[in-house]
């Protein structure tokens, strides 16, 4: 168990989370792995050693979510009670009304009306894939920089979306950016400006034969909607590739630190990888992995799973008693254990030799779910120790 | 691995069904009309898994299964140890009798040039559409559109073989994670909303059909975990709701039970005895402590597990229970889970 760590640089929680020059603290990793958890962990620990902290949770599980007060999706940061000597607030994102408040901000009430009705805008801001990311990066830009007369927060721990893949949080952002930003929907949007008719004229054929398809496919309405909703948007406000690469930028600056979380799994780990490359590749603060649930079989490596099995194995044979039945059982179990923690040793070792500079930390798994601040508070004391 | 048997869930009773022609006999609440199995669960839970497992369970007999993955992950060549699937069916693995499973990985946007082509015949200026950055706009960000191309897809290939062109018995889709599942397969009446004419609208209908026929199932692949066992009842009330068809839960992963009922004496059980029974299997008895402690915290997971068990029963479908298998999971691996969906005769 205690293999894998002896080699690797350990990541300091302590460090980076009471080092008041760290203001950002992103966790991200594929679904399932604690990544939640992880995040409210930190945030609590953060908030107990006096920094004023908020955690932007995505989608908690419902007993962590009402551990921190946090009942509905309502876009407004909360103060968690029970918290000792310090302050944690605690938000769950409300993708819709998060999208709502950015339009509502930088249009007119009547405009905003408009844009609201169309049911362009109704589909793209709470179904789409890439929209929860990037709300999540604009809410987190709304963190950061808070209205003046607000007071700033010493750190922000973000969640990330349950993503198909953990890029999707880096990357859907500026793609819907580039999208609703970009040439092809101007285009689209031209016919809503120039009245329709002399766009057609303006086209070189192939354009016309594109746009004919366009319309032909996804029909003349959807079109419209398209059309009416990028040219009330584009008055209005600076351009959504803009805001995206602006809260892009923020996460490239020094005060933030990603930390990808991950469980001792192949997918798990290989997602992980790919994040690890890829925030190293763009020079995005790294700060480490954390992998999550390693299982600790008893007596450390003292008892293998293959002896435990075999000496199981032995009572089995023995006629039945207390003893024996009981020992029995406990070797199962310990059998069981152990090697389930011999392939998450395994696992750690193969992703810290391919990426023998990230630092990890390594979290044993609990006996039970995590679901109040004591259990969060048991977390971040793992995530300390390591 | 053995002690855990071929459990199937309080619901099912085992129904030893007559074979349609050849079709293996699966266990109940798979419903025999099915053509089109949907396999969804929350994200880690073993969605790839449980869908490559049943499709060589639905290959037993000399069926013909096709796999198919829509979110671009190659996850089934991972799986079954492949080259990278192309934009086209490619063999993965036989199966007992003659079957045969066969993947196919869509990609949204060749999936949206082959719909400009059949309808249009216009290849070439859906390349000029695809360079324009347009393809990228209908197939990621359009309302729904991307689903709509990777089930309309789907759906040409359960067709196609009732128009006695094609080749599969059945198939079986790799479906987004619950949390998006619905999403996923309403796309098409959304769609049909939006884009209100037009060939789009009416290949959405044949979708929407299909989908919400006795021909599809949707199965749902958890862990006996909080969250995934939020997820799956939350997504089998929404998806029975939304008309769709359940097939079984599958859960995945679960502990076996080594501990009887009452052999922790509630936590105070006798290290004196367990020490004894340690002695005899010639283990060191110092550590009899912590495997003792060790063996609580593990009943104490077993509760948990059993407690989420237990909030599974809201779903009255049938339940599948498969046993964790030491990674890397390969075609060994996926066709002893394979024998969970079979009974046996």
């Amino acid at each position: 168990m205690t293999a894998p760590r002896r080699r690797l640089a350990a990541l300091d929680v302590d460090r980076l989370i009471g080092d008041p020059a760290t203001r950002i603290i992103v966790t991200c990793g594929s679904g399932g792995v604690g990544k939640t958890t992880t995040a409210a962990a930190l945030a609590l620990r953060a908030a107990e050693s006096g920094r004023r902290t908020v955690v932007l949770t995505i989608d908690p599980a419902r007993r962590l979510a009402q551990s921190m007060g946090l009942t509905e999706l309502d876009n407004t940061p909360r103060e968690v009670e029970g918290v000792a000597d310090g302050r944690l607030f605690a938000m769950m994102l409300d993708m819709k009304r998060t999208f709502d408040e950015v339009v509502a901000a930088h249009s007119t009430p009547e405009r905003a009306d408009q844009i609201f009705a169309n049911p362009f805008y109704q589909a793209l801001s709470s179904s789409f894939a890439g929209t929860q990311e990037y709300m999540a990066m604009e809410k987190l830009s709304q963190l950061a920089e808070p209205p003046p007369g607000n007071p700033e927060w010493d750190l922000i721990v973000v969640d990330t979306p349950p993503s198909r893949s953990a890029l999707d949080f880096l990357d859907a952002p500026q793609r819907l950016g580039r999208f609703l930003d970009g040439r092809f929907i101007r285009l689209l949007a031209a016919p809503a400006k120039a009245g329709g008719k002399a766009y057609v004229k303006v086209l070189s054929a192939s354009f016309g034969l594109m746009s004919k398809a366009v319309t032909k496919i996804l029909g003349g309405e959807l079109l419209r909607d398209v059309s009416a909703f990028v040219a009330s948007l584009e008055a209005m406000f600076g351009g959504f590739r803009e805001r995206a690469e602006h809260t892009y930028r923020l996460l490239k600056t020094p005060g933030t630190a990603f930390i990808v979380v991950a469980s001792p799994e192949p997918d798990a780990l290989r997602e992980a990888s790919y994040f690890v490359e890829r925030l190293v590749g763009e020079q995005m603060p790294l700060a480490g992995l954390v992998v999550n649930r390693l299982h600790r079989p008893a007596g450390g490596d003292r008892l293998s799973a293959r002896r435990a099995e075999a000496a199981a194995d032995k009572l089995g044979d023995r006629a039945s008693s207390d003893a024996v039945d009981l020992a029995e059982a406990a070797l199962r179990v310990h059998a069981e254990i152990a090697e389930a923690g011999e392939n998450d040793a395994r696992m750690v070792r193969g992703f810290a030799a391919a990426h023998p500079d990230v630092a990890l930390i390594a979290v044993p798994a609990l006996p039970t779910d995590v679901h109040d601040l004591t259990g969060l508070r048991l977390i971040g004391e793992l995530l300390a120790a390591s | 691995m053995a002690a855990l048997g071929r459990a199937v869930g309080v619901y099912a009773e085992v129904m030893v069904a007559v074979p349609r022609s050849g079709l293996p006999a699966l266990v109940a609440g798979i419903p025999r009309a099915a053509r089109l199995h949907i396999v969804t669960g929350k994200g880690g839970a073993g969605k790839t898994t449980t869908a490559a497992a049943l499709a060589i369970a639905l290959a037993r007999g000399g069926q013909r299964v096709l796999i198919v993955e829509v979110e671009g992950r190659q996850a089934l060549a991972r799986l079954f140890d492949v080259p990278e699937l192309p934009y086209a069916d490619r063999h993965l693995a036989a199966a007992p009798g003659g079957g045969e499973v066969v993947g196919l990985s869509i990609d949204p946007e060749e999936a949206f040039i082959d719909y400009l082509e059949l309808f249009y015949n216009m290849k070439r200026s859906a390349r000029i559409m695809q360079r324009m950055g347009a393809v990228d706009f209908v197939t990621t960000l359009a309302p729904g559109l991307r689903d709509v191309l990777l089930t309309g897809k789907v759906k040409e290939r359960v067709t196609l073989n009732e128009q006695g062109r094609s080749a599969y018995d059945c198939v079986v889709l790799d479906a987004p994670p619950t949390g998006r599942i619905r999403q996923f397969l309403d796309a098409t009446r959304e769609v049909a909303n939006l884009a209100r004419f037009g060939p789009i609208n009416r290949q959405s209908q044949g979708v929407v059909e299909l989908l919400h026929s006795e021909r599809t199932v949707v199965h749902l692949v958890t862990l006996l975990e909080e969250m995934p066992v939020q997820e799956t009842v939350d997504a089998a009330h929404e998806l029975t709701e939304g008309g769709f068809g359940l097939g079984a839960i599958v859960v995945n992963r679960a502990r076996p039970h080594y501990v009887r009922p009452g052999q922790l004496a509630d936590g105070r059980l006798s290290r004196a005895v367990l020490r004894r029974g340690l002695k005899l299997a010639g283990v060191d008895v110092d550590l009899t402590d912590e495997l003792a402690q060790q063996m609580i915290e593990y009943e104490a997971r077993q509760d948990v597990q059993r407690a989420n068990a237990d909030r599974l029963d809201a779903v009255a479908v049938p339940r599948i229970e498969l046993p964790e298998l030491a990674p890397p999971v390969g075609v060994g691996e996926l066709s002893e889970l394979s024998d969970y969906f079979v009974i046996d005769e």
